[in-house]
């Protein structure tokens, strides 16, 4: 394993933050283009792996932080942002990027998901949204759309689809973009300026699972969707980003749906505990002098 | 006992300020040197109920709240009707005589103290918990106590409304006055002693005990009877440089928990039963990734809501089963409210040391029990040994490296592997929760392999070969050759303390062993101190002797008899004493406490009635045991 310190010299490049271990996805999944894209993202930002800090459940997708050199956490299905949100409160200097699946995010993680954009913790999420269960060969999911025949609902599906983009909207996200991973260029400045911001940011990702949904292709996605950015969609109006994140029919949007143009202070920027130096790099313990404080109080 | 030992009970209606009363009162005798034990039984209702509220008084610290009550506060009438009758000769029972008469004839020698409160304090018309200031200091002058203590606690207690500590130092000096001049005082009085003390909470000493171990970030949701930890720590905060967020769910909060660990700070999290089932996924992830972390489950009666302002020790199988699969953890129960700040020392000690969850259990009895504690207790605080624990520097410096690669779960001879934290140069890994190799690269998909998962299970399970060297060893007391050995675990330390001194006295010679850790397990120790046992009793907060299979499974020891309570209140001594006596009378094996009151009517909803008429012809029958 190479190392690679703080102080380094060179510019950052792709295979700096691609792991030793190659990814065990399907041939043709949908992630590939988001893992590559997301490290191509990373050394144009030029953020030191050793300062990174990529967190995942579990799920197909999330087994991202395998693929990907910095430091990561594979943690429990559903609670990657909990755990995410722990971290980044402890040491607030990490740069935080949760990845993971429809699932993982939208199915069993789904509280964690609202409660951290209303929380607004300052990390990075990026959804591989393919709109089925992978890992688990193929049942239902929460984005699956109505009729769809899966292994779980073998006469189809009989529930409406989870929207996130309005979700996140509707839970106070400042940043709320969509991208495909069949259109890396669209889908690298979608990640950069997720990273950016100041706050919460969603990156819901079209990540076409090639083995179990038959029905949304690469081929049904390069067919419906269309990129905000061609129709002058205005990213700061939050209506209108209602309006786009309802779409969904013959043709489907990707882009930025919302950027708030007044970003809301982050939950690090409020806490007081969180101000100046991180948690993990204050003094240790208590002074002599705070602890009979504390014991006077019961006296 | 040397000293003086005063039992005062305090009841009224939730809303009516029992709880408060029973602070002022304790703190007013605490600040003159009398050592208190408090415990208050209530219900899960706002307002209304019946909050029944046990004050011990002491210059010798008491250990319990004790069985006979010496002095009665009644706030309201239903509180004088279920309470009057269990005063001994020499009793007093204070009351609002405006508002409050007995329904029946006191016990022969037990003294009534109608208080004028209106006369006493003209406020109380707009004011109604005045009537609990007025009796407050009419106690507190029947005990012996100076009045100086009171007025200040009611000081500080209302320190910025001056208006406030007027018209109660006013009300209290009314009452303490008018017993002075018209009742007799206690028989048994106290007398001031220079003894200073702390008035604490287990969940208070639990909070503040974490705060000084260097605990960074604490998490909760509220629940019963664990939220004072929140409270505590929410107050504290901002002062301590404590990140303290209330989260959505207890899964949110281990896994947020454990999250801020991972990044390198001790963090903490306490529950009850119920959320802490919500844990159980997580704190295997902290077993499998060998991420400290400190939880803590404050135990109510259960299962499921069950009687959430009750306590119970019935959460040790749930505690024992947290989490699928085998990994190493340490399980720890208080047995005290002051043990409650050793314990967490230990405990953060202990997690860093061998990057394992560390589970506390308390109950509702420790954890919202008041105490008043030697405030020398608290300066014992461990040094911040951080273990094998690399943390990133605040200049960027790189840690030594030896030149060879790092593993984060390096294979040692310990089982401990240097861990470093997100933000170190030099140490990039990822923590799976998947089986991994000593590089953390998953050998649970394409790379499976056996002879590597054995490995790893190994090196976790051989972290817990060395945790008995740093355990302090099981508590023991009493004559090697008793006839009877008391064993206990957790808060049932004290009564079992004061059953012992009484089975003793009265001619039974016994000993006492009471367990702090449950996992691991001092097997050697406790083996050779119950192989001298001639008739082990376990004494248990529960059921199905939880305590007793867990001793049996790892030491062989069968107990000789039990002595076990479920009906959702604490032991007192006197239980003790009588499941002994009828275990050696062979009366029973399994002794099951039951907590009534005199007449109490199973018929009526609220177990009591206005008829005590009717009600008193089934007290001489009632079994008080």
């Amino acid at each position: 394993m190479t190392t690679l310190t703080a102080a380094t010299p060179r510019k950052l490049e792709v295979k700096d933050f691609k792991a030793d271990v190659p990814p065990d996805w399907c041939p043709g999944c949908g992630d590939f283009g988001v893992l590559n894209v997301l490290q191509k993202a990373c050394a144009e930002l030029e953020i030191p792996p050793h300062e990174l800090l990529v967190v995942s459940g579990i799920g197909c997708s999330s087994n991202l932080p395998g693929f990907f050199r910095s430091y990561g956490v594979h943690s429990l299905h559903g609670r990657a942002l909990a755990f995410a949100t722990g971290a980044k409160l402890a040491n607030h200097r990490l740069t935080v990027i949760v990845t993971g699946g429809d699932g993982d995010g939208y199915g069993i993680g789904l509280n964690h998901f609202i409660q951290a954009m209303r929380r607004n913790i300052n990390l990075t999420y990026i959804v591989m949204n393919n709109e089925i269960y992978g890992l688990t060969t193929g049942q239902v999911s929460p984005t699956s759309e109505p009729g769809m025949v899966t292994k779980s609902t073998p006469m189809g599906n009989l529930e409406q689809m989870l929207n996130p983009l309005a979700l996140a909207l509707a839970s106070g996200c400042g940043y709320i973009a969509r991208g495909f991973s069949g259109d890396p260029k669209h889908l690298q400045k979608l990640y950069m300026d997720g990273i950016q911001y100041p706050g919460f940011a969603l990156i819901d990702v079209f990540s076409p699972c090639v083995t179990f949904n038959k029905q949304n292709t690469y081929h049904w996605f390069r067919d419906h969707v269309y990129r905000l950015e061609d129709k002058g969609h205005d990213p700061t109006n939050f209506h209108a980003a209602m309006d786009r994140a309802i779409e969904w029919g013959a043709k489907i949007p990707i882009g930025l749906f919302y950027r708030n143009p007044n970003p809301r202070p982050s939950l690090d920027k409020l806490d007081p505990a969180l101000q100046g130096e991180p948690l993990v790099l204050k003094p240790r313990g208590l002074t002599a002098e705070q602890r009979r404080a504390l014991v006077e109080e019961f006296m | 006992m040397d000293h003086a030992n005063l039992i005062v009970g305090i009841g009224g209606a939730a809303g009516d300020g029992v709880a408060s009363a029973g602070n002022t009162l304790a703190l007013a005798v605490a600040r003159q040197g009398q050592g208190v034990y408090a415990y208050n039984s209530y219900q899960s209702v706002i307002r209304g109920g019946h909050s029944w509220l046990r004050l011990r008084v002491s210059a010798q610290k008491p250990l319990n709240h004790g069985d006979q009550i010496d002095a009665l506060i009644a706030l309201n009438q239903d509180t004088l009707d279920r309470h009057l009758q269990e005063l001994g000769s020499g009793g007093v029972a204070l009351y609002n005589s405006a508002k409050i008469k007995p329904s029946y004839e006191p016990p022969q020698g037990v003294q009534l103290c109608p208080l004028p409160v209106p006369e006493l304090a003209p406020s109380s018309k707009e004011l109604p918990v005045m009537q609990n200031t007025v009796a407050v200091g009419a106690m507190l002058r029947l005990m012996g106590l100076d009045f100086a203590g009171l007025e200040s606690v009611i000081s500080t207690t209302f320190a910025k409304k001056p208006k406030v500590v007027a018209s109660n130092v006013a009300a209290a000096k009314a009452g303490f006055d008018y017993a002075g001049a018209h009742f007799q005082p206690l028989p048994r009085q106290l007398k001031p002693t220079s003894q200073k003390w702390a008035l604490v909470t287990g969940n208070e000493v639990l909070a503040m005990s974490a705060a000084m171990a260097d605990c960074k970030f604490y998490c909760a949701y509220p629940m019963s009877p664990a939220s004072a930890i929140l409270h505590w720590m929410a107050a504290h905060a901002k002062q301590l440089g404590i990140c303290v967020r209330q989260v959505e769910d207890e899964i949110s909060v281990i896994n947020m928990t454990i999250g801020a660990n991972h990044a390198g700070v001790r963090g903490m999290c306490a529950t009850s039963g119920g959320g802490f089932a919500l844990m159980t996924e997580a704190i295997g992830m902290a077993g499998i990734m060998e991420t400290p972390v400190v939880a803590i489950n404050v135990m109510r009666a259960g299962p499921s809501t069950g009687v959430p302002t009750k306590t119970e020790q019935g959460d040790l199988n749930q505690v024992f089963g947290a989490s699928q699969g085998d990994y190493p953890r340490i399980i720890v129960a208080p047995i005290s409210i002051p043990d409650c700040f050793a314990v967490i020392q230990d405990a953060f000690f202990l997690a860093d040391r061998y990057q394992c969850p560390v589970l506390v259990i308390s109950d509702l009895l420790i954890s919202e029990g008041n105490e008043t504690v030697d405030p020398a207790v608290f300066e014992h605080i461990r040094e911040i040994d951080r273990g094998e624990t690399i943390l990133p520097s605040a200049n960027g410096e790189l840690p030594a490296t030896n030149g060879e690669p790092y593993l984060r779960f390096k294979n040692t001879e310990s089982g401990i592997s240097p861990r470093a934290v997100p933000g170190v140069p030099g140490h990039l890994y990822v923590a799976a929760t998947d089986e991994h190799d000593e590089d953390g690269v998953l050998i649970s998909d394409i790379y499976t392999d056996p002879v590597r998962r054995k490995k790893m299970v190994d090196k976790r399970a051989r972290k817990m070969s060395t945790v008995l060297e740093h355990l302090p060893p099981p508590l023991f007391s009493g004559p090697a050759d008793a006839e009877v050995t008391l064993v206990g675990w957790g808060s049932t330390w004290g009564v079992l303390t004061e059953a012992v001194e009484r089975l003793n006295a009265a001619g039974i010679t016994t000993n006492h062993l009471h367990v702090r850790y449950l996992v691991p397990f001092q097997v050697r120790e406790v083996q050779k101190l119950l192989g001298r046992s001639r008739r082990i009793i376990i004494v248990e907060n529960n059921q199905s002797g939880q305590f007793a299979r867990h001793l049996r499974a790892e030491t062989g020891i069968a107990a000789n008899g039990h002595i076990r309570k479920y009906d959702g209140e604490p032991f007192e001594p006197k239980h003790i004493v009588a499941g002994v006596q009828d275990i050696l009378n062979g009366k029973a094996e399994i002794v099951n406490v039951l907590s009534t009151e005199p007449g109490w009517r199973t018929d009526h909803p609220s177990g009591t009635s206005a008829d005590w008429k009717g009600r008193l012809s089934g007290i001489a029958r009632a079994a008080t045991h």
